[in-house]
């Protein structure tokens, strides 16, 4: 009887053996790395309607975060401010800058700027501004430093392991409460000499959930 | 069967003779391999009606996909309905395959060779069918991969104190081992299968298969071993996996699932219904594929045997958990086994013990355990009261729960159905491609129990080779 295979297939084992583990290393490292919230989400920076610097406003000018995102500390949401908070300043200054077009438009017909979202949770996680300013995490904590983006960008990955890192070990990412909004607090100088358990200010300590239904509720 | 009781006997040994007809080594080979070989029209009917009942299960869960277990019969007290009850169904069903071919192998008990191989088959199938239950029932099949432990961005690790965990092992173990064990069985049975291949696509894939075994010395010594080590590993495996199982209700604390009883009443349980799903399937299939000399009646009796023993073990268990919920006092404990008697589900309780209890008693008369159409329709009764003791333990526990406000009946919708149809569908396809595409009874192992194969053996001069003649 012929021979069904040729010789060189005896090879075949000793090719999976060598393969297989490569291959299955090079899939666990590839989902590891590819598949992240650090690569697929971190970095996000969509093109903006309207070219609004926050390096301009936030860091330049020195404006405090709150100016705009006035509900940060009163509601879940950090608010994305009407065309009118812009105007407060814009019917004054650059009132005829073609980049405010849209802005000026809005503030007329009351159609809403149609900004893109960039940092966005999923439905099923729970989140709100509250506790976490009320805490003391800073704003650049979680978004970065806004001061020095042209254009805003997704500054850390916001996966459910990123969240959680901060909830099982707050005390580094803490601040007194009145340095939330600066940008130039940093926790690795200023956070050396800040010990929240001290802090007299703060009349309960910090004790973030770490249960399933502290985020999915 | 004019000469009723009497088997064939070994000349040498003087015991019962595992295959009957004084056939020569060619004849096994033949009586397996052409049907395989052959197109049968009986098969055909077969395939085509399993296949359309997978189709069922196909539009069963691609519903269930798109609209969630909202379709199913389940609430609020019944969390688990018929997707745990099939679950537990099939895994113990799966029982019988590493049983016969791994404990009673290590027993020397030869008469398993004509059976064994059947039997793993049928217990891969039905771990398939139980895992895919587990899979839909957490209504999202597509992050099943939570319930292993693998590093991730949600940081999220298994509970380890869960039995649920404990049962994504057990029966994922349980399902390697019987594959690998059923693959190493069947090696030179490919090997006979490629050299007898007439066309190409054949020879190839039997031959891919068969791992190039010619049948030397050295081959046999190192597949020995290796089914030896197998054997070994699988035979805990028939303890520890229905033993998980049963902790999936006995860990959690409510009556009547609370109970110590569970690990060996699971166990003797799963032996028991899937003893009886061989015989469901060898019956039929011994008859249509000419196989009664192979498969003979004394196989046949010995299964009922186990049936015998392990339902009345069963029976055991029920009358114990009786027993120790009248005798620990605990009013709850009683509550949930009077309500098993007298409450809402008194159908399906008594449903399960006639089919559990009683029906293996017939067996303890010769004439029905020796009658192949009388075991098939006792392993019917069986299948079905083993499916409803599931039931019984599943729903009636829970469906009154510590909170009476919360009480309430639990019904199957036709998409609980469908799906259990479907997972029969199932089963049945994958045990059709099997018993058309391999050998469903192991060549080589039947061979060795020949009068032939012992070293003694000397043939009667004027034998011919083959003793068909002699009947």
């Amino acid at each position: 009887m012929p021979a069904i295979f040729p010789r060189w297939t005896n090879k075949i084992p000793l090719a999976i053996g060598v393969l297989a583990p490569l291959a299955l290393a090079g899939a666990v490292g590839g989902i590891w790395y590819y598949f992240s919230p650090k690569f697929t989400d971190a970095g996000y920076r969509p093109r903006q309607p309207v070219p609004f610097s926050h390096k301009l406003h936030a860091g330049d000018m020195g404006m405090d975060c709150r100016y705009c995102h006035n509900t940060v500390e009163r509601a879940a949401h950090a608010a994305i401010p009407p065309a009118q908070t812009c105007m407060n300043c814009h019917s004054l200054v650059k009132t005829e800058s073609p980049k405010l077009k849209l802005v000026r438009d809005s503030y007329t017909t009351d159609e809403p700027i149609p900004w893109v979202r960039v940092h966005q949770l999923p439905d099923y996680a729970f989140f709100d501004h509250r506790p976490h300013l009320a805490a003391g995490v800073g704003c650049s904590s979680c978004h970065g430093r806004i001061d020095q983006m042209t254009i805003v960008e997704m500054d850390q990955p916001l996966s459910m392991g990123w969240c959680l890192d901060c909830h099982r070990d707050p005390e580094p990412s803490l601040r007194p409460r009145d340095q939330i909004t600066n940008m130039l607090w940093d926790p690795a100088v200023d956070g050396k000499n800040y010990d929240a358990a001290k802090d007299p200010s703060r009349t309960r300590q910090v004790n973030p959930p770490e249960h399933c239904s502290g985020c999915h509720r | 069967m004019a000469t009723a009781y009497h088997d064939e006997l070994d000349p040498l040994l003087g015991r019962k003779n595992l295959v009957e007809g004084g056939v020569s080594y060619h004849d096994i080979t033949e009586a397996v391999a052409t049907p395989i070989e052959v197109p049968n029209s009986r098969w055909w009917i077969a395939f085509l009606i399993s296949l359309s009942m997978l189709g069922v299960l196909g539009i069963a869960l691609g519903y269930l996909f798109w609209m969630g277990t909202g379709i199913w019969g389940l609430n609020n007290p019944i969390a688990w309905g018929w997707a745990i009850v099939n679950f537990v169904f099939w895994v113990g069903i799966g029982h019988a395959g590493t049983l016969i071919s791994a404990v009673l192998f290590l027993f020397r008990q030869k008469w398993r060779t004509s059976i064994n191989r059947a039997s793993e088959a049928m217990t891969i199938f039905a771990v398939i069918c139980a895992l895919l239950f587990p899979t839909v029932h957490a209504g999202r099949p597509w992050v099943l991969y939570w319930s292993l432990p693998l590093p991730n961005q949600m940081s999220m690790w298994p509970n380890f104190r869960s039995p649920l965990l404990w049962d994504v092992f057990a029966v994922s173990t349980y399902f390697t081992v019987s594959l690998l064990f059923w693959y190493v069985g069947l090696i030179p049975d490919l090997a006979t299968m490629r050299d007898r291949a007439k066309t190409p696509m054949r020879r190839f894939a039997y031959g891919l298969f068969a791992l190039g075994w010619r049948g030397s010395t050295r081959h046999w010594l190192h597949y020995e071993k290796a089914y030896l080590i197998f054997a070994g590993l699988a035979t805990p495996l028939v303890l520890s996996v229905h033993t998980v199982v049963s902790f999936d209700f006995a860990v959690s604390q409510l009556p009547g699932w609370h109970t110590t009883i569970f690990p060996p009443y699971f166990v003797a349980g799963a032996i028991f219904s899937g003893f009886a799903m061989v015989l469901t399937l060898l019956v039929p299939l011994r008859a249509w594929f000419k196989l009664g000399h192979l498969i003979t009646i004394k196989h046949l009796e010995n299964m009922a045997k186990i049936i015998l023993l392990t339902g009345t073990m069963v029976g055991y268990a029920y009358a114990m958990e009786f027993f120790i919920a009248w005798y620990s006092g605990n009013p709850y404990e009683s509550y949930a086994f009077t309500n098993r008697l007298f409450g809402d589900y008194w159908w399906a309780y008594w449903t399960m013990v006639s089919c559990n209890v009683i029906t293996p008693q017939f067996i303890w008369f010769k004439a029905i355990r020796r009658s192949p159409l009388a075991l098939f329709v006792l392993s019917i009764f069986v299948n079905i009261g083993m499916w409803f003791e599931r039931f019984v333990i599943t729903v009636t526990s829970l469906h009154h729960d510590f909170l009476p406000s919360s009480w309430d009946y639990y019904s199957p919708t036709v998409w609980d159905v469908a799906t259990l149809l479907g997972s029969f569908g199932l089963f049945f396809t994958l045990f059709c491609i099997f018993v058309r595409f391999l050998p469903m009874l192991a060549i080589a192992e039947v061979k060795s129990v020949l009068p032939q194969a012992d070293p003694h053996y000397h043939a009667p001069h004027h034998a011919p080779t083959s003793g068909k003649e002699h009947h």
